[in-house]
């Protein structure tokens, strides 16, 4: 099993889901999160004082997969989240030990 | 009892209740500017003035204002107090309308002016401290300042200077004395290093549409009567309003690149604040003038806080005080006999030469230091009874939490457990 994980602009959050149906993903988990990466911050001004906002709004989501699909879902989330522009996001997927679905006690694929 | 109009008596009750709701006006306008965790506390610092003034106002503050004069033109003596014998009328003033109502409209205005200065000290004063200042500046400070320009026998009407609605005893008063209280209160923690950016512009441009609809009361009210003054008076208020918000976008687009939705609602209260003292003495055309320079004033004002270093957070000072003083001193090139006739001595444009002008001239220099002098030493004395600031771990936590045990916000954060 592994866990892809992607961070996202925030408006892209519907285009990666509607992708992850496609292909047969059956649930995720989605948060707001914060961050910067190359795309550093952006500026604000207020009554002529500028403000340096570090951290850009990013949306993380989050996906449990077999082993044997783990590519095909990062690549279409690259493909659902892209722009083109700085700031897209990255996705990453690593390994699971152990999974357990909480109303059955089923563990390991069977939970996924 | 005077004889009263019933016409102008409707007018004036009308005006009144738009002054009143621009405390609650200005309430928002400050709390969508200050950061979350101390907005409620921003609100609270405003409301509670409708109380506290109100009461002072009662007690105290109308009989110093408009009382017959106690001496040399410097303050109203006890016979109004707890608006005992309030029917009598004004002592100097030919009032068509209820006395009372007279004292009630002038009471709005001592209110707004003291939830002015709770944007200077936004973030970091305590709740108490601020109803006790502001319980003894409306006697102490904002009454004689009345008496001195709104009141016939006052020393600065008798000399002529012209203040329509109160671009001295409002305006020029609350930007001098918030400059004191910013003073003695002291820098928000982490200013100006830190971002402290707006968090609800939203807010403050409701809270400025309420400001400007309720200015109109405010100014043509102040004509005390339902006449072509008042009309004219009320059509200059929104010409100013017009002339800042244009002016303060304008500068910025070009010096920043944007717009900005807090600079076009700052640029049309520097707008208002400058027509206040001068609506009822000037053609349209000057009105417009005027609110473009006072949006262009103010717009530079607010930069002097980061040179100078004192934590004027909201710009009482820039725009307030600038706008106050920028407007007072236009009607010294402007004032127009043929609008209003009480102008004596007509504006230096108009052809009435520098007399106008040196008596405005007076008049904020007097209004400046009598203000920012009384402000500062009893700020200085509450703070010394009751301290001003919060604890250091209290201001980072934010006001709301810690003086009103409230938040404003609740947006299903993890804490509320998927109760929303």
């Amino acid at each position: 099993m592994r866990l892809v994980t992607a961070v996202v602009k925030p408006f892209k959050l519907d285009d990666v889901k509607t992708a992850l149906e496609g292909i047969g993903v059956q649930g995720m988990t989605v948060s707001e999160v914060q961050g910067f990466g190359r795309q550093r911050g952006h500026t604000e001004v207020y009554r002529g004082a500028e403000y340096t906002v570090a951290f850009v709004p990013k949306v993380k989501v989050e996906v449990l997969v077999d082993d044997a699909d783990a590519t095909r879902v990062v690549d279409a989330v690259v493909a659902a989240a892209s722009t083109g522009s700085i700031g897209d996001g990255k996705v990453w997927s690593t390994v699971v030990d152990d999974l357990v679905r909480v109303r059955t006690g089923e563990r390991g694929a069977d939970a996924l | 009892m005077p004889d009263v109009d019933s016409g102008n008596t409707a007018f004036v009750l009308l005006c009144t209740a738009l002054v009143l709701l621009m405390t609650p006006g200005l309430a928002l306008f400050y709390a969508g500017m200050v950061r979350a965790k101390s907005s409620l506390a921003m609100l609270m610092q405003n409301f509670v003035c409708l109380a506290v003034v109100s009461v002072a106002w009662l007690a105290l503050g109308y009989t110093l204002a408009f009382g017959e004069d106690a001496g040399a033109g410097l303050i109203g003596d006890l016979r109004f107090a707890g608006f005992a014998s309030v029917d009598e009328g004004v002592p100097g003033l030919d009032l068509s309308i209820p006395p009372v109502l007279f004292a009630t409209f002038q009471m709005l205005f001592a209110v707004l002016t003291v939830a002015l200065l709770s944007g200077a000290i936004a973030e970091r004063v305590r709740f108490g401290a601020f109803v006790a200042f502001a319980a003894l500046w409306t006697v102490l400070v904002y009454a004689p300042l009345a008496h001195w320009v709104f009141a016939p026998s006052g020393w600065l009407a008798a000399l002529g200077v012209l203040d329509f609605a109160g671009g001295l005893v409002v305006e020029v008063n609350a930007g001098a004395a918030a400059l004191a209280l910013a003073l003695v209160a002291g820098r928000r923690l982490g200013w100006p290093g830190e971002a402290m950016p707006p968090h609800n512009l939203p807010l403050t441009m409701l809270g400025a549409g309420l400001l400007w609809f309720g200015w109109f009361g405010f100014n043509a009210g102040s004509a005390l009567a339902a006449n072509g003054l008042a009309a004219q008076a009320l059509v200059n208020t929104h010409f100013a309003a017009v002339g800042g918000l244009i002016a303060w976008i304008g500068i910025e687009r070009l010096r920043t690149g944007s717009a900005t939705s807090l600079g076009a609602v700052s640029g049309g209260v520097a707008g208002l604040v400058a027509i206040t003292p001068a609506c009822g003495f000037l053609d349209t055309g000057p009105s417009l003038l005027l609110g473009l320079l006072a949006g262009g004033a103010s717009f530079f004002a607010v930069q002097f806080k980061h040179r100078l270093g004192y934590d004027d957070s909201l710009d009482v000072v820039g725009v307030h005080f600038v706008g106050g003083v920028v407007g007072t001193l236009f009607l010294g090139l402007f004032a127009s006999t043929a609008v209003n006739t009480v102008v004596a001595s007509e504006g230096l444009l108009l052809g009435g030469g520098l007399t106008q002008l040196g008596r405005q001239t007076v008049g904020v220099l007097a209004a400046t230091a009598f203000s920012f002098g009384v402000s500062y030493l009893l700020a200085r004395g509450v703070d010394r009874v009751l301290p001003l600031r919060v604890t250091p771990d209290q201001e980072r936590a934010g006001l709301d939490q810690v003086l009103h045990a409230e938040q404003a916000y609740d947006l299903g954060s993890v804490r509320t457990m998927g109760r929303l």
